[in-house]
């Protein structure tokens, strides 16, 4: 059936408005939109590692979702989903559970790249049947913008500031796609909120209803994070998928393929020079920052197309 | 009929398990707990449970998977021992406070630092205030039979349970025990039927909010709530299950306190040779006695309280410091649970036992020796001692003369130094 953006937002929303989250944040769009991809028919359980999402969706007494939820800790949300998932089969065997459940985890990049890796790479080699979605903001947003394995090099972060003698994070984004990847999941991918969302809904869709461990990496901004004005969320997205800093790719039995394919790579300079985080880098002096950024995207978008194009032979 | 058999007490934890046939067993090996998570997914492996076992990467996910599982509905168990404990320990709080029904098998071992395999009680005690209950065992079939009544007691409480035994000592000693048939196993502890759980489709539920200072209070205060209440289900398992098997449970045994003149509050499997003790003194007519504490968690300070009341002086066991500087935990609380009353025992504390360190027979006849001393001198001396230590630092003058100088009457401290071992 053919995407169409009018009655994918006619639906019930799962999570619920009144939630706590930021005008122009980028979290509770993603949330919104996975589960927008479930047959409303299928009852969820949503797992949620501690992170801005947590605390803004579900405070006492109040929940945002119309789902079961669970929140333990910040560093065991796969693993605590791998718990309700093993329950649920084995309830579901014993005739106890009847209805069809599906299992989708939230997590923010500090609690996916960082403290809850270990965690993640236990569900994944297990095989659970359930969904992992990292809301990728880059850096730790709920406790005040730190920096992440997740936060890309040259970022102004709290815990990377840019300084007289150093210029923001002195590493590269860690590509938690690709070690994904390299567990082997049935289904990963990578995708952000842009255009229609189009991208986004199918790859929900496949996470959800292919069987096994599956992973969506959805770049999700921050408006406080990255310093941008609200309204300008999507263009965010868009900027960071037309100049290939976040590229969208999937991965589908250990196949390779590039989901969007800018028609003209815009230069990284038109993602960088919108946001707080990299305006130390438009500083005289500074250039080579840009041009290191440059090339380390061109490089990793090389590689990118590789295994694409190797995928493809 | 029951069943006599020869098991290791991890062995009867599996066995125990087998009979119970959890819904979701989440775990990872770590000695001495190991064995448990073997002996059980052979079990898995033989199609004879329903369980779904869960070979996690870590105790922290072993803990975690056992809060999703419990939450869903499902009756959840694991096993560890030492810095798996550790390991878990931001999750203890976690399952206590969502009031989870978690069964764990605790295998008693030193913590590490540096790294030691064998048994104390310093894992379990670092966990004592995280909101479970706490039962040890001093014998196999203690093992067994706790981890049967511990399902209920805790699924009737809400409250997650360790079920405590002494690491090598029980765990791989093999021992007669007694079994219990499979369907008396199954009609004692029942289907877990939640009222309330994430698969629960006509009711969502949403476990684990963000706790606002208006509302946290009350949640800890309702968990403080349930641990009181937890003390009456504790008995009434406890004498279902005797009448379903003969054998007694309490929070405690007393062995020989009826007409004693001093006695030993003891944990776990020294208590089997603290009896020996007691016997052999007994019969040289030296009127001494024994409690077996059974329920850490909850602390059951009244009824103790009145145990040891029966005595001039009772001496504490520490199987773990807490480096206070101030005794043990198991000390401070049961000491602390005498001082309303007008009529009390001296009470003195002992540092045993760590990382594996042999308690003999001998040790506890000093001890006795140690507590007719106290009495015959009317004066405890220093109440925080070692037992079978060498080698270590006693009070300098300095210190002494700091002590005397905060303590109120006369100057009795002959305590953190030489002789308080010597005696």
């Amino acid at each position: 059936m053919a995407y169409d953006l009018k009655k994918e937002v006619s639906k019930k929303d799962r999570l619920a408005g009144g939630h706590r989250l930021c005008a122009g944040c980028g979290a509770g769009i993603t949330v919104r939109a996975v589960l927008r991809a479930l047959d409303a028919e299928d009852k969820a359980v949503i797992t949620n590692a501690t992170s801005c999402l947590e605390v803004s969706t579900f405070m006492y007494p109040y929940t945002a979702y119309e789902d079961s939820y669970i929140h333990s800790a910040f560093e065991n949300a796969a693993a605590t989903t791998s718990g309700v998932e093993a329950a649920y089969k084995v309830l579901k065997r014993k005739g106890k559970v009847k209805e069809n459940f599906k299992f989708i985890t939230f997590g923010g990049d500090g609690g996916t790249y960082d403290i809850g890796l270990q965690s993640l790479s236990g569900a994944l080699e297990r095989g659970h049947d359930m969904v992992y979605v990292c809301y990728d903001n880059e850096a730790y947003m709920n406790t005040g913008i730190q920096r992440s394995s997740s936060t890309p090099r040259f970022a102004d972060a709290t815990t990377s500031p840019a300084g007289n003698d150093l210029p923001g994070k002195i590493q590269n984004k860690k590509d938690l796609t690709l070690i994904v990847a390299a567990h082997g999941v049935p289904y990963a991918a990578q995708t952000t909120l842009f255009g229609n969302m189009k991208d986004l809904h199918e790859k929900a869709r496949k996470a959800i209803y292919t069987k096994g461990a599956n992973f969506l990496n959805v770049l999700s901004p921050c408006p406080r994070g990255w310093g941008y004005n609200s309204e300008d969320l999507a263009l965010m997205c868009k900027l960071a998928v037309e100049t290939c800093v976040w590229p969208m790719y999937e991965i589908e039995d250990g196949v390779w393929r590039l989901t969007y394919e800018p028609k003209k790579k815009l230069p990284v300079e038109e993602f960088l020079s919108k946001q707080g985080r990299f305006s130390h880098m438009f500083k005289p002096g500074n250039e080579w920052t840009i041009e290191a950024t440059q090339k380390y995207v061109d490089q990793k978008w090389d590689e990118l197309l590789k295994r694409c194009g190797d995928s493809e032979k | 009929m029951a069943i006599r058999d020869r098991k290791s007490g991890n062995a009867a934890v599996a066995y125990a398990m087998k009979q119970i046939n959890p819904d979701v067993v989440g775990a990872f090996p770590i000695t001495p707990s190991t064995e448990i998570p073997e002996y059980f997914s052979k079990y898995v492996a033989d199609g004879q449970v329903d369980t779904e076992f869960i070979a996690v990467e870590s105790e922290h996910s072993a803990m975690s998977t056992c809060i999703g599982a419990s939450a869903a509905g499902a009756r959840a168990m694991t096993a560890t021992s030492s810095a798996g404990l550790a390991y878990m320990w931001e999750l203890l709080y976690v399952a206590a406070s969502s009031r989870l029904p978690i069964t764990m098998a605790v295998v008693n071992r030193a913590l590490t630092g540096p790294i030691n395999i064998n048994n104390d009680h310093s894992d379990s005690m670092g966990a004592r205030d995280s909101g479970w209950i706490q039962i040890y065992a001093e014998t196999n079939q203690e093992v067994y039979d706790n981890f049967i009544q511990a399902v209920i007691i805790s699924e009737r409480c809400r409250i997650p349970i360790m079920v405590c035994q002494d690491g090598f000592i029980t765990s791989h000693g093999v021992s007669n025990i007694e079994l219990i048939e499979d369907e008396k196993v199954k009609e004692f502890v029942g289907e877990y039927e939640p009222e309330n759980y994430l698969l629960k489709a006509e009711n969502p539920l949403a476990v684990g909010p963000y706790g606002t200072s208006p509302y946290y209070m009350e949640i800890k205060r309702e968990q403080a709530q349930a641990m009181k209440d937890s003390m009456p289900v504790i008995l009434d398992v406890a004498k279902k299950f005797e009448s379903m098997t003969g054998r007694k449970y309490r929070f405690f045994e007393e062995y020989m306190m009826d007409d004693a003149d001093v006695a030993l509050v003891v944990m776990g499997s020294s208590a089997g040779t603290g009896k020996e003790a007691v016997d052999r003194l007994r019969a040289e007519g030296k009127k001494v006695g024994l409690i077996k504490l059974r329920v850490f968690r909850p602390f059951p300070r009244r009824p103790l309280a009145a145990a040891m009341c029966k005595v001039k002086a009772v001496a504490i066991m520490d199987k773990a410091e807490s480096f206070s500087n101030s005794g043990g935990p198991l000390f401070n609380e049961a000491r602390s649970s005498l001082y309303d009353l007008p009529d009390k025992p001296y009470a003195v504390n002992y540092i045993y036992g760590l990382g594996g360190r042999d308690i003999r027979v001998e040790d506890f006849y000093d001890i006795y020796k140690d507590l007719y001393v106290i009495c015959e001198n009317d004066d405890p001396g220093d109440v925080y001692r070692y037992l079978g230590v060498r080698d270590s630092r006693y009070t300098t003058e300095e210190q002494r003369m700091m002590e005397e100088e905060y303590k109120p009457g006369a100057a009795r401290s002959y305590g953190m130094d030489k002789q308080a071992y010597e005696v």
